[in-house]
């Protein structure tokens, strides 16, 4: 394992103590071992990217940092703090969502509506108020129609807003999941191969997307993704994984040239 | 002691039929994972069925040979319910496969309420009770003290189940229609596309679970002698929580499932309050449903993300 | 044509193999004396029928398409927005007034469906918003009614008084309840429901000296009009009648029309609060959840809380209006609290259209008023229920009146740049 090259590192984001620490991950699910010892850190303000061929256990790892899985063995620290075993409710309220590898949105809902959704959390104004419409309740729904307006202009969704969302065309639905996720104001996005079935254009967009979330609000992101272009072009580290163990991890340009890496994906010679 | 015997006697015959009925609700749940509300009605329909043929033979035909009016009910018991089972499938709930899971569950709900009624106005809603067909048994222990009392009714019905238990075993493991049923419980669409006729082997499913629901309402109408058109429904959910118990979709987990059942009910009423032992058998569902949802024998489910 | 024919043939001898049991032999029993008698004329109908409608089954499923292109376009169940205040004051004036008009019976009949309307309202919450099918509903009814029973006879407390008691009461057993079962999936859950609405109807029936047992409670008081009471002589020493202190002749109808309105306002109360809830944020994540339990999840919203306030919601409305039940009887029995009684106001939400507010008040007063109407077909009653959920899941699953939430719209503004 080779120390991340501080170099790749944009030298504004590295702070004291990683964002996200991955400590000797496993899970197992009957006799197969799906991730196997996963070890690595994210740091605030960095995109991170993992690598590896299908069935290599990716979104396994996610699964188990987001709290679906529980996974067998490890720790899993988000800014110091232990999140190992937590419903992925709480984990999500701590600043660190995710999108799916295949769109999950509210698909009889509008797009408004699924923005709206997302910040249930902060939405909660207490019943009574609700029931009788206090001016309190008109103002925190009316703030959250301006935070969802915000942020549809941002993923260039705004003239769909009031449409049913699972009548969007696809890649304005991955745009969706993602809007979705940053009005959460999250710490960490983990974006669960965003590219997936986008078109070359789609996935420029998707690119400039990424680096200005990133620059504008604070946020890290931990993405999964084939598209080896966007990766390399986006990524500040890469980990590698294959059969649920990492193979490699560090920036761009030492996994480019990374022997194993070049076998896993090219196979033997 | 003895009377723990009795207990234990009484359990396991309860405990046979819980288990034939048991087995009809998880061959269904484990191929299309639904539950079939309606499959307690289907054994008190057999209870009827079984209780007319025997009328017809003794009263109306003055049959005698005991063996022969026994193996004639169950024939013809088995016969006239699984029509039931393949019916009820082919109408409730074959339009509906692939929609959300509650709506099955609703059709069978409706589908249950329907048959109940439909007894009622067919056959009047009071209990009818009959003359035991077969009588006696052996006791054993002290002739003055407390005596174990084991009648043959009670035998047969022990033979009878595991006959029958032993024929669906083999027919599950051996015949290429068993295999059929395992494949599909494993994966329906897949089975589909290699070319098996699952609707076909999805009605065989819900014919063997009436032909074994049927055997036990022959048994449980010699058994206990009375019968009315509400003992479809305690049956029924008594036999869903034995399936729950032993794991559903497992076959051997509805058997041993079963059996627990019983063994806990005959206790329950004679340790604890006759009254009472409906709330045990209701709260042995709820718990293991809240603590154990994969049941002693079942796999656990791993959830999609 | 000589297929389908060859095939209703078939048909038709299958359905008389299946009623020939049931419907064509009768067993006949006089004391010890069994027999069979034959009963043939319903199994030739059932064998008619059923050849005749596999016989025309092709115009049939010409004719479902007719209802395919319906299902297509939904009623419309939205007016104009801007008559819809008015249309509504209409209605509830016309609610209002109508008692005094009709006759004593059917003012009755109506009290009885108001409380169906209620416990249809709550239960579409679980079932139609929610998605949880909960089929131990009655349980939080027999609450609501016992404890309204329980607390007048042992601390003399008013129906008024008991009434947020009893909502509390039914919440908090459904919170109880709802905690642990919630996590469970939808069938499972039915399953559990069931099982605990099984229990809470046996404890009453064997909790003798708490509730009566099988007997149940008997001279349970009417609500009174601020202190006042419907009765011929007021039943404290020193109280005032309803038609002392206005100076009325006693007129037993009185009670009846009274019993009406309180229901009327207590179904208002409940509308009122349903479409509250479902435009806030709980009502829009019920349906989400319903959507995708996951995705919710990850964006932080607790699934057990947002189910739990669902299912206590309807909880708390199946109490209020099992109070209202215990008040308008004057006694209640276990009897009242079978699964039956979970399974018609089911029949209801599903007839209805599950979400549908119009669609389950329409429902819950068909399916209360038309067994009152046709009493000869009251032995049906059931029958017909039964066969309504089964055909609806074939046929309508979304109800008759499909549901149509509200939606929160981003007001229109200029299109923003590109």
């Amino acid at each position: 394992m080779s120390e991340p090259s501080p170099l790749a590192l944009p030298t504004t984001a590295v702070a004291d103590r990683p964002l996200l620490q991955v400590r000797d991950l496993s899970m197992r699910f009957g006799g197969l071992l799906a991730v196997d010892n996963i070890h690595f850190d994210v740091h605030g303000n960095q995109i991170f990217a993992v690598i590896g061929p299908n069935g290599a256990g990716k979104t396994t790892v996610f699964n188990c940092i987001g709290g679906f899985y529980r996974p067998t063995s490890g720790t899993v620290l988000l800014d110091g703090h232990s999140i190992h075993g937590l419903p992925s409710h709480r984990i999500a309220r701590l600043g660190l969502v995710r999108t799916f590898q295949n769109v999950r949105l509210f698909k009889n809902m509008t797009v408004v509506e699924n923005l709206l959704i997302s910040q249930h959390a902060q939405l909660e104004t207490g019943l009574l108020h609700g029931l009788f419409k206090t001016p309190k309740y008109r103002r925190a729904e009316a703030e959250a129609l301006e935070r969802a307006a915000f942020w549809l202009e941002k993923v260039n969704l705004l003239p769909v807003a009031n449409r049913e969302a699972g009548n969007l065309a696809y890649g304005q639905q991955r745009r969706l999941e993602i809007a979705r996720c940053m009005i959460t104001q999250p710490k960490l996005l983990m974006l669960d191969e965003p590219a997936a079935g986008l078109n070359p254009q789609e996935t420029r967009d998707l690119d400039r997307l990424i680096n200005e979330l990133r620059a504008e609000n604070d946020v890290a992101v931990l993405l999964i993704e084939h598209d080896m272009s966007l990766v390399m072009g986006i990524s500040d580290e890469i980990l590698v994984m294959e059969y649920g163990r990492p193979i490699a991890n560090g920036a761009p340009e030492q996994i480019r040239n990374d022997p194993q890496v070049i076998k896993a994906y090219l196979g033997e010679e | 002691m003895l009377e723990f015997s009795q207990q234990v006697i009484n359990g396991l015959t309860l405990g046979s039929i819980y288990a034939l009925i048991a087995i009809g609700y998880t061959m269904v749940y484990g191929i299309i994972g639904m539950i079939n509300f309606a499959h307690g009605e289907i054994y008190m329909i057999s209870a009827y069925i079984g209780l007319i043929t025997i009328t017809a033979l003794t009263v109306q035909f003055g049959v005698e040979n005991v063996p022969l009016i026994l193996l004639f009910t169950l024939v013809v018991s088995i016969l006239a319910t699984g029509a039931y089972g393949w019916t009820i499938e082919r109408v409730a709930y074959r339009p509906l496969r692939g929609s959300p899971r509650l709506i099955p569950l609703i059709s069978a709900i409706g589908m249950s309420i329907f048959l109940q009624n439909y007894v009622q106005i067919g056959q009047g809603a009071r209990d009818l009770s009959m003359q035991p067909l077969i009588s006696g048994g052996w006791r054993f222990g002290p002739e003055a003290g407390f005596q174990i009392y084991l009648s043959y009714m009670q035998v047969l019905i022990a033979v009878v189940t595991v006959i029958f238990m032993t024929a669906l075993t083999l027919f599950i493991a051996r015949s290429r229609l068993g295999r059929a049923c395992r494949a599909c419980s494993q994966d329906l669409t897949m089975t589909n596309l290699l070319g098996i006729d699952t609707n076909r082997v999805i009605s065989l499913t819900f014919v063997l679970g009436a032909a074994l629901a049927a055997v036990a309402g022959v048994l449980i109408s010699l058994y206990i002698g009375k019968i009315n058109p509400f003992i479809g429904f305690d049956a029924g959910i008594k036999a869903f929580t034995a399936a729950v118990l032993g794991g559903i979709g497992s076959i051997p987990g509805a058997m041993l499932g079963g059996v627990i059942l019983g063994l806990s009910e005959s206790f329950a009423s004679a340790y604890l309050l006759t009254e009472y032992k409906d709330v045990v058998a209701f709260s042995l569902l709820v718990l293991v449903l809240l603590f154990r949802p994969t049941g002693l024998l079942g796999k656990p489910e791993i959830e999609k993300v | 044509m000589p297929r389908h024919f060859s095939e209703a043939v078939l048909v038709a001898l299958l359905a008389g193999l299946l009623t020939v049991p049931i419907l064509g032999i009768q067993i006949q029993v006089e004391g010890i004396h069994v027999s069979l008698e034959g009963n043939p004329a319903p199994v030739l109908l059932a064998m008619a029928v059923v050849f005749l409608l596999r016989l025309l089954q092709v115009p049939l499923k010409a004719a479902s398409g007719l209802m395919h292109i319906t299902r297509r376009f939904p009623l419309p169940t939205h007016l104009p927005t801007a008559y819809r205040p008015f249309l509504l004051a209409l209605v509830i004036v016309a609610a209002a007034i109508w008692p005094f008009t009709a006759s004593r019976g059917s003012v009755d009949i109506a009290t009885l469906a108001l409380i169906y309307v209620m416990l249809g309202l709550g239960l579409n919450v679980v079932v139609g918003f929610a998605g949880l099918l909960d089929l131990g509903y009655v349980a939080f009814y027999a609450v609501g009614a016992y404890g309204y029973a329980l607390l007048s006879m042992h601390f003399g407390l008013s129906f008024w008084e008991c009434l947020p008691l009893c909502v509390i009461m039914a919440a908090t057993t459904g919170c109880l309840l709802g905690f642990p079962v919630l996590r469970l999936r939808g069938d499972y859950l039915a399953i559990v429901t069931l099982g605990f609405g099984e229990i809470i109807r046996l404890l009453l029936n064997n909790l003798d000296h708490l509730t009566g047992g099988p007997d149940g409670i008997g001279n349970i008081p009417k609500p009174t009009l601020f202190g006042l009471e419907f009765a011929r002589r007021p039943s404290i020493e020193g109280g005032t009648t309803f038609h002392e202190f206005f100076g009325l002749d006693y007129n037993g109808a009185d009670t009846v029309v009274f019993l009406y309105l309180v229901a009327l306002v207590m179904t208002l109360l409940i509308l009122y609060m349903i479409n509250r809830l479902i435009r806030m944020p709980v009502g829009r994540a019920w349906e989400a959840l319903r959507e995708d339990e996951i995705a919710c999840r990850s964006l932080g919203l607790n699934p057990t809380v947002i189910k739990l306030s669902a299912f206590g919601f309807g909880a708390s409305t199946a109490g209020f209006a099992g109070a209202f039940f215990a008040a308008r009887q004057g006694f209640i029995n276990p009897e009242s609290f079978t699964f039956i009684e979970s399974a018609i106001v089911l029949a209801i939400v599903v007839l209805g259209g599950m979400g549908s507010q119009i669609g389950v008040i329409l429902a819950a007063i068909a399916l209360t008023a038309l067994p009152e109407i046709a009493r000869q077909f009251a032995e049906y009653r059931m029958l017909i229920f039964g066969l309504v959920l089964v055909l609806m899941m074939i046929w309508r699953p979304q109800g008759l009146l499909p549901a149509t939430r509200p939606r929160l719209e981003l007001p229109v503004r200029p299109e923003a740049p590109q």
